[in-house]
């Protein structure tokens, strides 16, 4: 079974928001509300500064604290690449999810189920790339098979200097930033 | 330095996390409250002293009944897609303490109506003469009534630890993600019951019990909350700045004055001076245990979803 993940160039990355913007219209997010963001981290002190611009979004985590928790089920690991999602129907908005994720990603929806990004699953299954992946001008994100050593995504990861979101939440995010 | 700044604005999520509001705290509140209420209810009943027909045994279960449902509405309210409500009901996750509450609230409600039973309330056995024939059938059988003592402690601990390890086993809250926080909840809810039920208990004796229990659990609770700061402060960073939120930060005012002060120490020592009578028994102290007891859960709610691993190092 593949294992869809992501590598993101933050060297490329400018923070244009054209993936936001994309998931917002592909996805039909509601005002207010995103299923992916830009985070802007400014390390240093004047004149040595580093500036880091992340497109960031659900982790789609290999340890998913977020299914663990959910009481009925409607927080599952797809069988399509290991895509975590929620299955509205099912979802009773307790909230839980939300308070076990270490990256806030998910948030509820007005129609009152938890909502997050799903790796545009519906797009990946048509041989399509995510939204936000698809979009991007200066082409920085990369998505594909972890599990596969040969995809573009293993490759970079294997190759680039890379580190992924709060790995001491223990988590296991699917997501690597390279620098 | 390290700055963050974020496009992301989601409703209850930023600048920090508050998608569980009053509904939590009230019902964690009272489910703390019920199972202590059904652990004192289950020994007085192990114990014989049910033969006294003063028993307060026989007036919890009502009380027990009440204050679960309206626990349990409270948890509803909290629902954002509440007519799913019984999607709960038609799966068991091993993983989700949530599951674990769900069924436990199902089996709850059973063995405190078994406890029920034993003498129901007049204006049930006025209008149900058959609950009369219910109550024959029980005491005629001791093992029967010692099972029901048992089924109360059992059940009432389970649900004293859930309401704990509900919030415990969330990883990525720092201040919840302690092995101490079931023990406090569940010591914090016998200390409240214990406190209740000396209000409304009618026999002398059982009252000063009830009042020498509560200084019991009081004094573990201070033993228990210092514990959980203990094992906060010798953890990571982000454990560290959790239990600051307590100590030192923005929690601490309430947490020293309502928490430790009036619903642990004050009461504690007004209650051993009762108990030694040099003073009267009063309910002032039983109702700053409750009220404690309350705003404990407040406390640790709010503090928990504010506690982060990115607040810890952006604050």
């Amino acid at each position: 079974m593949a294992r869809f993940g992501m590598a993101i160039d933050t060297k490329k990355c400018v923070g244009c928001m054209d993936c936001v913007v994309a998931c917002k219209t592909e996805n039909n997010v509601p005002e207010g509300h995103n299923r992916d963001w830009i985070v802007t981290v400014a390390n240093g002190k004047f004149p040595n500064v580093n500036l880091e611009i992340q497109s960031q979004r659900c982790n789609h985590c290999d340890n998913t604290p977020c299914v663990a928790c959910c009481p009925t089920g409607a927080s599952h690991v797809h069988e399509v690449g290991a895509v975590v999602l929620v299955d509205h129907n099912m979802c009773i908005g307790c909230k839980a999810c939300l308070a076990s994720c270490p990256y806030d990603a998910r948030f509820v929806h007005p129609d009152g189920y938890a909502d997050k990004c799903t790796f545009c699953i519906h797009r990946v299954e048509e041989g399509k790339l995510p939204a936000c992946v698809s979009v991007c001008p200066t082409h920085c994100m990369y998505f594909g098979d972890l599990d596969d050593a040969n995809s573009e995504v293993s490759r970079l990861i294997a190759s680039r200097k890379n580190h992924p979101l709060l790995p001491e939440a223990g988590t296991s995010p699917r997501i690597f930033y390279l620098i | 330095m390290q700055e963050l700044t974020t496009t992301r604005h989601n409703p209850q999520i930023d600048p920090f996390m508050q998608v569980w509001g009053w509904e939590i705290p009230v019902y964690l509140f009272l489910g703390g409250l019920v199972a202590g209420m059904m652990i004192i209810s289950g020994y007085f009943i192990f114990s014989k002293r049910y033969k006294n027909t003063n028993c307060v045994t026989y007036t919890l279960p009502i009380i027990s009944l009440l204050l679960l449902s309206l626990g349990m509405f409270s948890l509803f309210l909290d629902l954002e897609h509440k007519l799913y409500v019984w999607r709960l009901y038609t799966t068991f996750k091993i993983s989700s303490p949530m599951s674990w509450g769900a069924w436990i609230l199902i089996l709850v409600y059973p063995v405190i109506t078994a406890n029920l039973l034993m003498d129901s309330p007049k204006f049930l056995a006025d209008r149900f003469p058959q609950l009369d024939k219910i109550k024959n059938f029980i005491h005629e059988r001791p093992v029967l009534i010692q099972n029901i003592g048992v089924g109360n402690m059992l059940l009432g601990g389970m649900l004293g630890v859930y309401t704990g390890v509900l919030l415990s086993t969330m990883g990525s809250r720092p201040l919840w993600n302690s092995s101490m926080l079931w023990v406090l909840f569940l010591i914090s809810g016998l200390s409240t019951a214990a406190a209740l039920v000396h209000m409304i208990a009618k026999d002398v004796d059982e009252r000063e019990l009830l009042a020498k229990a509560d200084n019991g659990f009081l004094t573990i609770e201070i033993f228990v909350l210092a514990l959980l700061l203990i094992g906060l402060l010798t953890s990571s960073s982000v454990h560290i700045e959790a239990a600051k939120l307590l100590i030192s930060g923005a929690y601490a005012p309430a947490f020293w004055v309502f928490v430790v002060g009036m619903g642990v120490v004050i009461p504690l020592f007004i209650q051993l001076l009762a108990v030694n009578h040099k003073i009267k028994h009063t309910p002032i102290a039983p109702i700053m245990v409750i009220g404690g007891g309350l705003i404990l859960r407040f406390i640790i709610v709010a503090a928990g979803q504010y506690s982060h691993y990115l607040n810890a190092h952006f604050k």
